[in-house]
C-alpha cells in the first residue's frame, strides 16, 4: 500500500468497518474507554468539544421525512501509511512503527504542540486538556497494560497495540503463526453486529483481505494520499432508523 | 537696492523653509542635542513611574499568575478544543513576529538604500523588533501542553538519544526565531555603542557612569573604531534583510506545509512577509507618534518622517490587498468543498463574518482614506489612527487564519466553536503590557533617537548657495575613506 511496507514484519494490520452493518449503538466507544483508560470528562467539557473518546460515530441523515434513514460512520485513527501527523511533530512523539505499520504515539515524548492534531484530516486525535480523573470505583478497573496519560499531551487510537503485542508474543513463544481473528481490538470485540473486523491484510486467507476486495470498499478522503489502514464498506441498502 | 534687500529676505525665507523641511539641514550644536536627549532620558516623572507600575502589574497578572494557573491545571483553562487546537496564543505569536518585522527590516532596507531621512527613526524601530520578538518568543512556550519540557525541542545531546525532528516546520520556526533574535539584538546594539559612550560621558551619578562604561565597551571614538563600526553595520544590514524575510516565510510554513484547508496555500510565504511588514510599519508609526509626544522629540521627528512612514504604510496597504485578494480568489476559484464551508462561515451572515468584514475595513478602507493625503500622513493622530487600524486589521487576519479556519473542516460532524477564555485574554493583555513596559523602561536607559547618526547626517548635509538660490547639498565622506 505504501512505501513503509518494505520492512521486517510480515503483518499489515488493518480494520474493516462495514457501514451498512453499523447500528450506531456505541458499544465500540464504551469498550475503547474501558480498555484504554480514557478519562471521562463530563457533559460540560463535551459541549466544549473536548470529549476524549478515540472512536466517534458520526451520524448522518439521508433523504427527506418520512423516507429518512440514518447512516452511522465510526471514525477512529486511520493509521495512515503516509500520515500527515508524523512529519510535523518536532520531538518524534508520533512516528511510524516499522513492525506494526501503525502510527505510534509516545506519550512520554509529547510536549503538546498539537500540530499533529491540526494536520490530521480525519480529526481523530484527542488532547489531554486536564489531568485525567477516574472517580471511584472507576479507578479500580484501569487497564494495567495501558499508560494513564497526564495533562498536556496528545493521544489517539492505537489499534489496541497492547493486544497486538500480546498475541504476537504468545504466538512466538508457542512457535506458531498468528491465527486470523486472534487479535481483536476492544472495539472489534464489542461490536454486536460484527461491523468491525480486524486482521492481517498480508494474509490472503484472512477475513479482512477478503473484505478489502469487496466492490463496496473505500477509504476516507482517499484523494489526500494518506493511505489509511481503515477500510470502509458501503453500498448495500441497509436501513437503520 | 531695494530689490537686493528683497532678494536677501527671500533667501532667508527659503533657508528657513529648507531647514523646516529637513532635520538634517536644521543643524544644532552637538552639546545642545546631547543635553536635550540626556534630559529626556534621565527625567523620571510621576507619570512614568505610574505607567511602569501599572504595566508591571499587568505583566505579573497575565504572564505571571494567569500562566501559572494554566500550567497548574492544564490547557483546558484556555478556550481551545477539538478541532480548534490552536487559538489566540498562535494568533498572538504570528502578530508579534509581524510587529518585529518593521523594525529591523525597515531600518536595514533604509540603511542599505541610503535613505537619509531614516536617521532619527532607526533606533526606535530596531528596539521594537527586539521587544516584539521577545514577546513573540514567549508564545510557543505558553501554547505547549507541557511547557516544562520545552527544551526537548532544542537540538542538544541528551540521555534520551533523540534528536529533534527537522522535518517539522516547528523546528525550522524555532531556529529562525533564535537566529533573528540574535541578529536583531546585535543590529540594535552596534549603532547604539557611540550613543552609550555619549551617555557615559554625560552621566552624573557614579552608578550610571559605571553601567554605561560597561555597555559602551570602552568606545573612545577613534578613527579605527568608527571604521570597524561602519563595516560591521554594513555587514549586518545585508545579513538581516534575508533573515527577516525568511523568518516570516517560515512562520507561514507552520500553516502552509499542513494539510488543513485554508492553510495549505502556496502564496502564504510572501503574503505573510508583506502582512508582517504592513503591521510592523503601522506599529512603528504609532510608536513614533508616542515617542515624540512623551519624550518631547518634536525637533527630531518631523512632518517629513511621518509623511514617509505614511507613504510606506500606504504602499504596504496596496501590497497586502493584492496578496490577500490573490490568495482568496484562487482558493475560491478552486471550489474545494471544505473551503466552501469556511467561506460560508466567514462571509454573508456566517458567524465569523464580522471578523472578516472588519478585517477588510480596518486593513484597506481606513488606512487608504487616512493616508491618501499629505495632511493625513503628517498629522500625528491620523497617522497613529491608521497604524492602530492596520494592527487591528492584521490581528483579525491572524485570528481568521488560526482559530476561525480550524473551526471548519472536511467533517461537518467535527466543526467547532472557539471563544477565547479569560485566561487567554489576561495572557494576551500581559504580553502587550510587556512590550510597552520594555519600551517604557528602555526610554530611560538609552537614547531612543540615534544621536550620533543625526549629527553625522547634519555634518554631511549643507545648504549651498548656487547662483541666485539655495539648494541642499550632500558631502559624500565615505568616498574619502
Amino acid at each position: 500500500m505504501s512505501s513503509h511496507n518494505e520492512s521486517v514484519n510480515e503483518h499489515r494490520w488493518v480494520m474493516v468497518v462495514d457501514v451498512d452493518k453499523c447500528t450506531g449503538c456505541g458499544a465500540c466507544i464504551t469498550a475503547c474507554y474501558a480498555e484504554n483508560n480514557i478519562p471521562i470528562v463530563g457533559e460540560e467539557e463535551i459541549q466544549k468539544g473536548r470529549h476524549m473518546g478515540w472512536v466517534r460515530i458520526e451520524r448522518y441523515w439521508e433523504g427527506e421525512y418520512p423516507n429518512i434513514r440514518a447512516r452511522f460512520l465510526p471514525i477512529m485513527c486511520q493509521q495512515c501509511g503516509e500520515a500527515p501527523c508524523e512529519p510535523v511533530c518536532p520531538v518524534f512523539a508520533t512516528y511510524h512503527s516499522a513492525t506494526e505499520h501503525i502510527n505510534i504515539q509516545v506519550y512520554n515524548r509529547c510536549v503538546g504542540t498539537r500540530f499533529c492534531a491540526n494536520n490530521c484530516p480525519y480529526i481523530t486525535r484527542v488532547f489531554n486538556w486536564y489531568d485525567p480523573v477516574f472517580p471511584e470505583p472507576l479507578h479500580e478497573q484501569l487497564n494495567p497494560d495501558v499508560t494513564v496519560r497526564s495533562r498536556g499531551i496528545m493521544e489517539k487510537c492505537t489499534f489496541c497495540i497492547q493486544r497486538i503485542r500480546q498475541v504476537e508474543e504468545d504466538a512466538k513463544s508457542e512457535g506458531r503463526p498468528i491465527e486470523d481473528g486472534e487479535v481483536q481490538p476492544a472495539c472489534v470485540q464489542a461490536c454486536p453486529t460484527e461491523a468491525l473486523v480486524f486482521g492481517d491484510l498480508n494474509d490472503p486467507n484472512s477475513k479482512v483481505a477478503r473484505l478489502a476486495q469487496s466492490r463496496r470498499a473505500f477509504r476516507l478522503l482517499e484523494d489526500l494520499g494518506t493511505e489509511p489502514a481503515v477500510i470502509y464498506l458501503k453500498g448495500g441498502d441497509a436501513h437503520v432508523v | 537696492m531695494s530689490s537686493d534687500r528683497k532678494h536677501v529676505q527671500e533667501l532667508a525665507h527659503l533657508e528657513q523653509e529648507l531647514k523646516a523641511s529637513d532635520l538634517l539641514l536644521d543643524r544644532r550644536s552637538r552639546e545642545e542635542m546631547n543635553y536635550e536627549v540626556m534630559h529626556a532620558m534621565e527625567r523620571i516623572s510621576l507619570g512614568w513611574l505610574l505607567a511602569a507600575f501599572v504595566l508591571g502589574g499587568l505583566v505579573f497578572l497575565g504572564l505571571g499568575l494567569a500562566w501559572a494557573y494554566q500550567i497548574k491545571w492544564g490547557l483546558g483553562v484556555a478556550g481551545i478544543n477539538r478541532p480548534v487546537f490552536w487559538g489566540v496564543y498562535i494568533a498572538n505569536f504570528v502578530f508579534w513576529i509581524g510587529i518585529s518585522h518593521a523594525g529591523t527590516l525597515i531600518s536595514a532596507i533604509l540603511r542599505s538604500v541610503g535613505a537619509e531621512w531614516r536617521r532619527p527613526i532607526t533606533r526606535a524601530a530596531e528596539a521594537m523588533t527586539v521587544f516584539a520578538l521577545i514577546v513573540a518568543g514567549i508564545y510557543p512556550l505558553l501554547h505547549m501542553g507541557r511547557t516544562w519540557r520545552f527544551y526537548w525541542m532544542l537540538p542538544m545531546p541528551n540521555q534520551r538519544v533523540i534528536w529533534p525532528n527537522f522535518r517539522s516546520p516547528l523546528m525550522w520556526d524555532m531556529m529562525a526565531i533564535i537566529t533573528y533574535l540574535t541578529g536583531s539584538m546585535i543590529f540594535l546594539y552596534l549603532p547604539l555603542i557611540p550613543d552609550l559612550a555619549m551617555v557615559r560621558d554625560h552621566s552624573k551619578t557614579k552608578l550610571r557612569k559605571r553601567l554605561f562604561q560597561v555597555l559602551s565597551l570602552g568606545w573612545r571614538g577613534t578613527e579605527p573604531e568608527w571604521k570597524h563600526l561602519h563595516v560591521a553595520m554594513t555587514i549586518f544590514t545585508f545579513i538581516i534583510i534575508p533573515v527577516a524575510a525568511s523568518v516570516h516565510t517560515i512562520v507561514s510554513w507552520d500553516f502552509a506545509m499542513s494539510n488543513v484547508p485554508g492553510w495549505k496555500s502556496t502564496i502564504f510565504g510572501p503574503y505573510f512577509v508583506v502582512g508582517a511588514i504592513y503591521s510592523g510599519v503601522g506599529a512603528l508609526g504609532v510608536v513614533l507618534v508616542l515617542v515624540r509626544k512623551f519624550m518631547g522629540f518634536q525637533y527630531y521627528l518631523r512632518d517629513q518622517h511621518f509623511d514617509n512612514i505614511g507613504k510606506i504604510m500606504l504602499t504596504m496597504t496596496f501590497f497586502w490587498t493584492y496578496f490577500w485578494f490573490n490568495g482568496y480568489l484562487t482558493e475560491w476559484y478552486g471550489a474545494e468543498t471544505a473551503l466552501d464551508f469556511l467561506r460560508e462561515f466567514m462571509t454573508y451572515r456566517g458567524g465569523a463574518a464580522p471578523l472578516f468584514y472588519g478585517m477588510l475595513v480596518t486593513n484597506i478602507l481606513i488606512p487608504i482614506s487616512l493616508l491618501w493625503s499629505r495632511a493625513g500622513r503628517t498629522t500625528p493622530w491620523t497617522l497613529a489612527l491608521a497604524g492602530i487600524s492596520i494592527n487591528v486589521g492584521m490581528y483579525l487576519e491572524r485570528y481568521i487564519i488560526v482559530p476561525v479556519t480550524l473551526s471548519r473542516n472536511r467533517f461537518p460532524f467535527m466543526w467547532g466553536h472557539y471563544v477565547p477564555s479569560p485566561v487567554e485574554v489576561l495572557i494576551s493583555i500581559g504580553s502587550l503590557s510587556l512590550f510597552i513596559l520594555l519600551y517604557v523602561l528602555l526610554s530611560r536607559v538609552v537614547p531612543l533617537i540615534s544621536v550620533w547618526e543625526i549629527q553625522e547626517g547634519q555634518v554631511m548635509h549643507v545648504i549651498r548657495r548656487v547662483g541666485q538660490t539655495l539648494v541642499p547639498g550632500v558631502i559624500h565622506w565615505h568616498k574619502a575613506e
